[in-house]
């Protein structure tokens, strides 16, 4: 295990940013730390790279207690939100900030800033200033800085968060072959669960200042530990008091199987269908489907159906106190 | 379309911004523009030969050249200590920050000669707090350079402090903290980052320093003892010539402050361009 931390708390006030977290981040591998704005992900990112100190508990990275180091002594590499580039450096001097510091000899710094520029198709702009590079450059600059230090970790801060739509899918497709490139053990955090699922190997969904669940984007999606994860991973619906995915759910125009309902709206949304139904007890149900099982099904508003979730579909039980208030139209409904 | 709308608004408007423009102009000739160039007509008067008398007397030369030492030796202390207070109030939080941070504005309220007096109730030889302990063991602060240094370091603080604070508020500690990630330690994150971002508003605060230290009157007046061809400074020397009746020796060597203050100005208008890079 590369990062171990155990029992972490950290508050600022009377505001509690983490509640006594433990993670491991395994070696060579691409963490995702997922979670809501204000969750206390970037806290504990922020608590690994020793720019903040923990209120509680200890971080070891390879090994190496570094609870109580500073920063500059722990070998890591953090990419911030906003790059953090050193505007007044050109980018070669940048990406040659942390070997400089080391003092290691002129032409090794050359050879390898060269290599990593290359890296992340920079090399033309190497005399540039950050100001003359547009927001992806900048972060890929950023990036080749951080890497260059060899560091045991990269750590990054929401790295596409500033970036626009287009430039933030390519740059997380970009960061999925670099890591398989350059295998250095990768920690990132994100509130966007599309990123984490596309991009990570492993992902630790926090919320709260606690670990909601930590595994596999595939065990994440089809394995959800709670109602919480369930909800971020992805788009659910209720039926009965289950929380569900929408394109989970089957729909028949005839038969016993499921519970009975009333087709209320149709919406087509590019290559899916959204069927917006309403079962006997007045639930209301949404339900996702492919254009040709639309078709085959030949319902309309107002059609007659059955809904049942796939066997083998993910679902948790609604636990909220704002979600039990409607439980007893759903005991109508299941009976 | 959208281009003509925009040039054509202000039409309407023009009257009122010639008005506006030449009451400013008319206020800032009559009140800084005349004043100051009727101190280098009387300085010039009769040619240079006020400016040469000024200059051969050995009296003001060591005034100006004492003026110069303690202006050099204040502003040095005070971009020290400016700069050290301003990244301790920006990027460090501790009780009593307000307080530090309205005490910081007192010298430019308290008039100097308040200034003077307290500092010889403080610093006095004979009957001050701290004075007759510093004699004993050999330091004269008033009546002295280091009390006329004190004075106007006190005079002068927040000048560096002011034009420094805003530039490190704007700049954030992001970058500072990706030198230290980077392995930087506290003394190389800030020689090699925040210092060359902070540049400009430290060579401003230098300027106006200077510009206050060299031009200050009124604190040092009371902490000098004024002494002829000793504690004596360029500003004493107008007044001492001033109310002697000395006028050709007193607007020579105020032309001297003033060229010395448009001197400043310019180094820092050649400057700002550089800093809105």
């Amino acid at each position: 295990m590369s990062i171990e931390i155990v029992n972490v708390g950290k508050r600022f006030g009377d505001f509690v940013a983490l509640d006594d977290v433990s993670v491991s981040i395994p070696s060579g591998r691409l963490t995702a730390l997922l979670g809501p704005s204000g969750g206390g992900k970037s806290t504990l990112l922020r608590i690994i790279a020793g720019l903040e100190r923990a209120d509680v508990g200890k971080v070891e990275i390879e090994g190496v207690d570094a609870t109580g180091l500073p920063p500059q002594k722990r070998n890591v590499g953090f990419v911030f939100q906003h790059y953090a580039a050193f505007k007044h450096l050109t980018v070669r001097r940048n990406v040659a900030f942390g070997l400089e510091i080391r003092k290691r000899p002129k032409d090794e710094i050359r050879r390898r800033v060269d290599e990593l520029l290359a890296l992340v198709h920079l090399e033309q702009f190497a005399e540039r200033l950050p100001a003359q590079l547009s927001g992806g450059q900048r972060q890929r600059m950023a990036l080749a800085r951080a890497l260059a230090v060899e560091p045991t970790v990269l750590l990054l801060d929401e790295p596409f968060g500033a970036l626009d739509a287009k430039v933030r899918k390519e740059l997380r497709d970009w960061l999925r072959r670099l890591h398989d490139e350059v295998h250095v053990t990768t920690v990132f955090v994100t509130h966007d669960q599309e990123e984490a699922l596309e991009v990570a190997d492993e992902i630790v969904v926090i919320n709260e200042g606690r670990v909601e669940q930590i595994g596999s984007p595939d065990d994440l999606y089809d394995r959800p530990a709670n109602e919480f994860v369930m909800r971020f991973l992805g788009p659910v619906t209720q039926l009965g008091d289950q929380l569900v995915r929408p394109h989970d759910l089957q729909l028949f125009s005839g038969g016993t199987t499921g519970v009975a309902a009333r087709v209320t709206r149709v919406t087509r949304i590019g290559f899916e269908i959204r069927v917006d139904v309403a079962t006997t007890g007045g639930q209301p149900v949404t339900v996702t489907l492919t254009r040709n099982e639309f078709l085959a099904l030949g319902i309309a508003v107002d059609s007659e159906v059955r809904v049942q979730l796939a066997p083998g579909s993910p679902s948790t039980t609604v636990s909220t106190p704002e979600q039990r208030t409607a439980e007893p139209s759903l005991a109508t409904t299941t009976s | 379309m959208a281009e003509h709308s925009i040039t054509r608004t202000p039409v309407g408007r023009r009257p009122g911004r010639y008005v506006l423009r030449a009451v400013v102009t008319a206020y800032l000739f009559l009140l800084v523009a005349w004043p100051l160039y009727l101190v280098g007509r009387n300085a010039l008067a009769d040619g240079f030969t006020s400016l040469g008398d000024i200059l051969t007397d050995p009296d003001v030369t060591h005034a100006l050249r004492l003026t110069v030492v303690i202006a050099v030796t204040a502003v040095v202390i005070n971009t020290v200590f400016g700069v050290g207070i301003s990244i301790l109030l920006v990027r460090y939080d501790f009780p009593g920050k307000r307080t530090l941070n309205a005490l910081l504005d007192m010298p430019l309220s308290v008039s100097p000669i308040v200034v003077g007096l307290a500092l010889v109730l403080v610093y006095g030889g004979r009957e001050g707090w701290f004075g007759p302990t510093l004699e004993a063991a050999g330091f004269q602060i008033i009546f002295a350079t280091p009390g006329m240094v004190l004075a106007t370091v006190f005079v002068a603080l927040p000048l560096v402090i002011r034009e420094v604070v805003p530039v490190l508020q704007e700049i954030g500690d992001e970058q500072e903290q990706a030198a230290r990630s980077l392995g930087a330690n506290a003394v190389q994150t800030f020689r090699r980052i925040t210092l060359p971002a902070i540049k400009w508003g430290v060579i401003y605060g230098v300027v106006l320093s200077l510009a206050r230290s060299l031009g200050e009157f009124g604190a040092v007046k009371v902490v000098s003892g004024n002494v002829l061809g000793e504690t004596r400074t360029a500003t004493l020397v107008v007044e001492e010539k001033y109310l002697n009746f000395d006028k050709g020796g007193s607007y020579a060597t105020a032309f001297l402050l003033a060229l010395v203050a448009v001197a400043c100005i310019i180094v820092v208008s050649v400057l700002r361009p550089k800093e809105d890079r």
